[in-house]
């Protein structure tokens, strides 16, 4: 299909960004309202894109080739297909959303907007990019802005988070890279994703380094750089600290969308282009999705600081998805050939990348309403709020209960898919895990009392209620979760052709034998 | 006595004398007479050379380049001794070292 | 008829939900605070259900049965269909909760008039009723776990309805966490089914429990864990201790939920699932709730807040109820249910009336000292509140099994099933024991609680002039609910009042387990009436004794109640404490769990993130230090300007020999020369 639909979602920011540049420093509404423009129509153009979108088809659709950098076979690819639609979607709606949750930004306007577009720009381009290169030069821009906001807008301790976020992040992405030049030189010298997936299966058979079969080593080295951003324990600790000094929009599209490129990338290479690898890794991967269940849910149940517990949550809720993920292995003839759970883990897993990335953006959001009225998070300075703002008071609630996997929204469903697909290859770790359902409802719920019940703290009896605007990112959020917790269906069906092809592939591989 | 070691000899005489005059005098009048005899040494010898070496009248001709040249130089060092003495009051060349650093 | 009950079950189901959504979004704006927007929805589905139910005795066929699914996610393999389940028993189900929860709707009006909160309260309570109604409906475990956790919720909010009260919201969390852990056993037990019978519905996991393809102790594993999830929602022994707390919400709340319906919701599970419950699980089910049934029993006997009393009495009798699930009645479990909610909530809504009525004497006085709820401020209110008080006695009759009330029709066929179960496994003797222990302690508890409220001398003589009887929309639903604890309404169309034999029996039949190998419905129902008539004398006897017992301490005085307290010395202790279960929870799980959060958070952030990760940080900014240092004072200073101090060295050292004098440098000119020829001669 000709067309430049997916190039234009790509650049589209990076023209607002110009905009931007060329206007007054002291014009702020003017900046904003391009901000909000430009993210807008992205917007627009992801939803076109999905009416577009043809859900029966498995494969990459809306391809758009050029060459680039011929003399090492790099071309500007795009594409997307039902794995990476979702996600652009997502990303567009909550970049949107950010732009207005950054409306109260009042320090370098201009620079922050700027910033902002560039992120969308790497995150949107990540997600669509269908050549290898471009994915990591994408992955690396994204990295930059995403310093720089933490670093300058972020809270008291943003430098130390800013600096441990980017070099965190930029380890993992040396090993990635050095992943990702070792698919390159093993595989045709080609960068080019499709033509990965035709060859890379056959063409890293037996292929050995050092002893060591060299499915393992680039599955471990992509691995770590995409476990760094999921994150995975026990590479997690950027994540907190990344979050609580991050100003609001950012720790959402951190959460709503970063996060999401952690599972996304494993998915899209470490499953697409190495099915062999997840026989060898799904049980590491249920077991770490077991830790980060139970460790996030314990440490947010420590947690004093409201944005710190949502953070440890979202490390909690990405231990589901792992576990989902994990799931696939099911198909094979070795388990029994049961695709049916292969296929309710393995969308659970996607699902849930999804739904977490509505629920947590929401929570951050609450999180951040109440920081900008009363100035500070900590969850014992509040007490029986809810008199005071009852229509802030519900809006959590809701957020809440959406996060601690209650039927009707969203995360339920994911949640529950992910457990019962991984349980029939992983029943102990399943099992497990399932202690992280009660944590996560002790969490939110105590978190909840000491906030909103009780006699409200004298401090906060002229508190504000939430206004408009705050409303008005929360809503879409909280209405996308309501019915897609009540009909799964318009995205189950979106993503189904595509995972149940790469549950095929990954069922007619087997295990790599040797080291 | 017409052999070429004696013009030699006394060429060579004549250039340590004008040597010595030229390492030892403070004088500059007397170091460019010094000089004088040392080109003049150098006038024997390119004459001798000429005479003996079978080499028709370029010696010759090197000497009166020699001599054109002496003629120039003592004019310009003569001038500049002059200009010296005029501004210090002396024709030591030691006690004119101010751009010596 | 078909389409009428799928219609008239959506209706059902919906209007509630309908009415959440109202009150919710524009309660508080509109007249009255909405409350008649609840109110006519949920008189609507009172009158849907009792067309149905009407319906269900034209027909009255024990076999009728309609359902309807459709397709809810469909991933290529894993489907799962939703749908919902109509049978006799769903019917007296629905028409149970529609019931109470018009009566409910219809007390609060008075009881929370002016409440702060009176449209969200409504709200709530259509919350409830939508998913109590879902979970009544289901006909899969999908649909059941949806809506089990939404009454979880439901239950959630309702409890903490007055959250400023600090115990309150501690009840209400405590309710949702203590349920939860039930549901991860109901979950559990969700996927094993799902792994091996690769359906949720009822009708597929049946076909193939018959079939074999689930069973031994797989199915054994599967049945227990889904019990789980009905210990947790009818707060089962080790479970039940968010019950008693869960009274810190409204009272008519407390009669709904946590009597009639919600906390039924449990039984009513392990009633659905029975037929796929190995023999193995249902001894472990009976266990359950014969013990919990005496062991609530004993703490009641102590408790002094009225609505305690009826809380562990509620805990009882759904232990009683479990327990018929678990010896194999299991008819004679939802008998007990249906007439328990009755004559539960009747109670609950007594209680309510008497502390609605306390309230506003201590009101009055200005009294916020006193405890409205203990039943030692309380005496000799039978003269000012008659309606209340002879609704109430009318159902203390009836749950401690009096002839002539609904109670004795369902709690004989409970303690028949139980005795012919040991009559034909002796090895299982407790289980008799538990009931009839249970039994008697009830009688006497109910009638203490009767005694100690209605009868003798008001022990606050200042606040009995103040006590007044509650107005119509509080008494209506005592006197309805009173009277329906009669025992004529269940044995229809017959009129002997000993024998549970009527249109309940007739259209409510027990079927076959589908576990092979499991005893037949008829043989239980045969053993069963064989242990009838002893059952029924055993079961007049001790609650006989329990209500004399309860007359000569309370009423005649003529055994001191307080001396009996003292002989038993740590037992009454041990009552009164409620066997110290919440302060051992606290202590062995709770706080363990929530210091074990604290030294896992302080080790990933404080020791982990601050060493381990950090230290990385750490050591490469030594390195680079290191190799900072050498690279400064090594490499640069050392050889880079090495090469430039050495050449200035030089250059300073030949200086000296740079005199300016032209004499020297001829003298060098000379020496060198001399110097040539010197070394061209050698």
């Amino acid at each position: 299909m000709e067309s430049n639909l997916l190039s234009l979602l790509v650049w589209l920011p990076v023209i607002g960004l110009a905009a931007i540049a060329l206007m007054p420093r002291d014009k702020t509404k003017e900046i904003k309202l391009i901000a909000a423009l430009a993210t807008g129509v992205q917007l627009v153009m992801a939803l076109v894109l999905w009416a577009k979108f043809d859900p029966a088809i498995a494969g990459m659709q809306f391809v758009e080739r050029a060459e680039w950098i011929p003399s090492f076979n790099i071309a500007y690819i795009l594409s997307v297909d039902g794995l990476s639609l979702p996600m652009v979607i997502l990303t567009a709606l909550l970049c949107f959303i950010g732009i207005f949750v950054s409306w109260k930004i009042d320090y370098a306007v201009k620079g922050y907007f700027a910033l902002f577009l560039l992120l969308d720009t790497g995150i949107m381009g990540v997600f669509v990019s269908g050549d290898l290169f471009l994915f990591y030069i994408f992955w690396e821009v994204m990295l930059l802005p995403m310093y720089f906001l933490i670093g300058i807008w972020g809270g008291p301790q943003r430098e130390y988070a800013a600096i441990k976020f980017f070099l965190y992040t930029l380890f993992g992405s040396v090993l990635m890279l050095i992943g990702i030049l070792g698919l390159y030189f093993t595989c045709g010298q080609t960068f080019d994703i499709q033509a990965l997936i035709q060859n890379a299966p056959e063409m890293l058979q037996g292929v050995s380094w050092w002893g060591m079969s060299a499915i393992k080593v680039i599955w471990v080295l992509l691995f770590i750089g995409f476990a760094i951003k999921v994150p995975v324990f026990p590479f997690h600790t950027w994540l907190p600290l990344a979050h609580v000094e991050a100003p609001t929009a950012i720790s959402v599209l951190l959460a709503g969308i970063l996060l999401k490129l952690g599972v996304y990338g494993i998915l899209r290479f470490n499953y697409g282009l190495m099915p062999d690898g997840v026989w060898w890794f799904a049980g590491a991967l249920a077991f770490l999705g077991l830790i980060n269940v139970i460790w996030g849910g314990l440490c947010a149940l420590a947690q004093t600081d409201l944005k710190k517990l949502v953070a440890y949550s979202s490390i909690n809720h990405m231990g589901y998805s792992l576990i989902g993920m994990s799931a696939v292995i099911a198909a094979g003839s070795a388990n029994g050939a049961n695709t049916t759970a292969a296929q309710a883990g393995l969308a659970g897993a996607v699902f849930q990348m999804f739904n977490h990335g509505t629920i947590s953006a929401m929570l951050f959001i609450l999180v951040g309403v109440i920081y900008d009225r009363a100035h500070h998070r900590e969850i014992n300075g509040f007490g029986g709020l809810a008199k005071q703002m009852p229509i802030y008071t519900g809006i959590t609630a809701l957020a809440f209960f959406a996060g601690l996997g209650l039927p009707g929204f969203s995360g339920f469903i994911s949640e529950a898919m992910c457990f019962i697909g991984a349980f029939p290859v992983f029943k102990g770790i399943v099992i497990a895990s399932t202690v992280g359902i009660l944590l996560n409802a002790a969490y939110f719920l105590w978190a909840f009392q000491r906030i909103f019940f009780g006699e409200l703290n004298e401090k906060y009896t002229d508190l504000p209620e939430i206004n408009k605007m705050e409303l008005f990112t929360v809503i879409p959020l909280a209405v996308i979760t309501i019915i897609l917790g009540v009909y799964p269906a318009p995205f189950i069906n979106l993503v189904k052709s595509t995972l149940n092809l790469m549950i095929d592939m990954v069922a007619s591989g087997s295990p790599i034998a040797g080291m | 006595m017409d052999q070429l070691t004696n013009y030699l000899f006394i060429s060579a005489i004549l250039f340590s004398l004008g040597l010595f005059g030229v390492m030892t005098r403070r004088n500059g009048i007397a170091v460019l007479m010094g000089v004088e005899l040392i080109l003049n040494a150098a006038n024997i010898n390119f004459v001798a050379f000429s005479r003996f070496g079978g080499m028709d009248l370029s010696g010759h001709i090197f000497s009166l380049f020699v001599i054109v040249l002496a003629a120039a130089e003592a004019a310009v060092a003569l001038a500049i001794i002059i200009t010296i003495y005029n501004s210090m009051q002396t024709v030591n060349i030691d006690d004119a070292s101010s751009m010596k650093q | 008829m078909e389409n009428t009950h799928i219609t008239y079950s959506l209706a059902i189901l919906f209007l509630p939900l309908l009415a959440f959504l109202i009150q919710i979004f524009v309660g508080k704006r509109l007249p009255r605070q909405g409350d008649w927007v609840s109110i006519s929805a949920i008189v609507t589905t009172l009158v849907l259900a009792s067309l149905l139910f009407v319906d269900m005795f034209q027909q009255y066929n024990p076999n009728f049965k309609i359902e309807a699914s459709f397709l809810w996610m469909d991933l290529g393999d894993f489907k799962i269909y939703l749908g919902f389940l109509v049978d006799n028993i769903t019917i007296i189900m629905l028409l149970v909760v529609a019931l109470i929860s018009t009566c409910t709707h219809i007390f609060s009006l008075k009881y929370l008039e002016g409440d702060v909160r009176y449209s969200r309260y409504y709200a709530y309570l259509g919350l409830f009723t939508f998913s109590m109604n879902g979970i009544v409906l289901a006909n899969n475990l999908v649909s059941m776990y949806i809506f089990w956790e939404l009454v979880g919720v439901s239950s959630y909010l309702l409890i903490g309805h007055w959250f400023e009260k600090e115990s309150a919201a501690n009840a209400a969390k405590k309710a949702f966490l203590t349920n939860r852990v039930g549901d991860i056993g109901f979950f559990i037990g969700i996927m094993i089914i799902f792994t091996a019978v690769g359906s949720f519905a009822f009708t597929d996991i049946f076909a193939s429990v018959a079939s074999g393809t689930i069973g031994g102790t797989t199915l054994t594993f599967a049945g227990i864990c889904l019990f789980a999830g009905a210990m947790g929602k009818s707060s089962q022994f080790p479970l039940h201790i968010w019950l008693p707390d869960a009274m810190e919400g409204p009272t008519p709340v407390s009669a709904l939920m946590h009597a009639a319906t919600m906390v039924a919701a449990g039984v009513y599970l392990t009633v659905r699932i029975f037929p796929l419950l190995t023999s193995d699980a249902l001894l472990f089910v009976a266990y359950i709730g014969g013990f919990t049934a005496l062991f609530a029993a004993a703490i009641a006997l102590t408790q002094n807040d009225i609505k305690k009393v009826l809380a562990y009495s509620t805990v009882s009798q759904l232990g009683y109820m479990i327990l018929a699930v678990g010896t194999g009645v299991y008819t004679a479990a939802f008998f007990h249910l249906l007439t328990h909610a009755m004559f539960k909530a009747n109670l609950f809504y007594g209680s309510g009336s008497v502390i609605h009525s306390m309230h506003h004497a201590l009101h009055k006085k200005h009294d916020h000292e006193t405890d409205p709820q203990d039943m030692r401020n309380m005496g000799g209110f039978k003269e000012k509140m008659p309606i209340t008080f002879l609704s109430m006695t009318v159902s203390t009759l009836a749950i401690a099994g009096v002839p002539f009330f609904s109670g004795f029709l369902s709690k004989d066929a409970i303690l028949g099933g139980t005795l012919s179960f040991a009559q034909h496994h002796p090895q299982h003797f407790l289980l008799p024991v538990f009931g009839f222990g249970a039994a008697t302690m009830t009688a006497f508890y109910m009638f203490r609680m009767i005694f100690m409220t209605f009868y003798g001398k008001s022990q606050k003589p200042e606040l009995y002039a103040d006590i007044h009887e509650s107005p119509k929309e509080m008494t209506g639903p005592l006197v309805l609910l009173g009277t329906l604890s009669i025992f004529i309404f269940y044995t229809l169309p017959h009129f002997n009042p000993f024998s549970t034999h009527g249109w309940f029996t007739d259209l409510v039949v027990a079927k076959d387990s589908f576990v092979p190998g499991n005893i037949s419905a008829h043989t239980i129902a045969e053993h069963a009436h064989h242990a009838h008539i002893p059952a029924m004398i055993l079961s007049l006897s001790v609650a006989g004794f329990g209500i004399i017992l309860a007359g000569l301490m309370y009423l005649k005085k003529s055994i001191s109640a307080d001396a009996w307290a003292k002989k038993s010395g740590p037992l009454y202790k041990l009552s009164l404490n409620k066997f110290y279960f919440d302060e051992n929870y606290e202590r062995f799980l709770y706080q363990p769990l929530m210091k074990l959060a604290g030294k896992i958070a302080y080790f990933d952030w404080e020791v982990y993130d601050k060493y381990f990760i950090n230290g990385f940080g750490r050591f490469t900014s030594w390195l680079s230090a290191i190799s900072g240092k050498f690279d400064y004072e090594g490499i640069d200073q050392g050889l880079v300007d090495g090469v430039g101090h050495a050449t200035q060295k030089m250059g300073r050292s030949l200086k000296q020999i740079q005199t300016g004098r032209l004499q020297n440098y001829l003298l060098f000119v000379l020496a060198g020369a001399i110097l040539i020829i010197i070394i061209q001669a050698v």
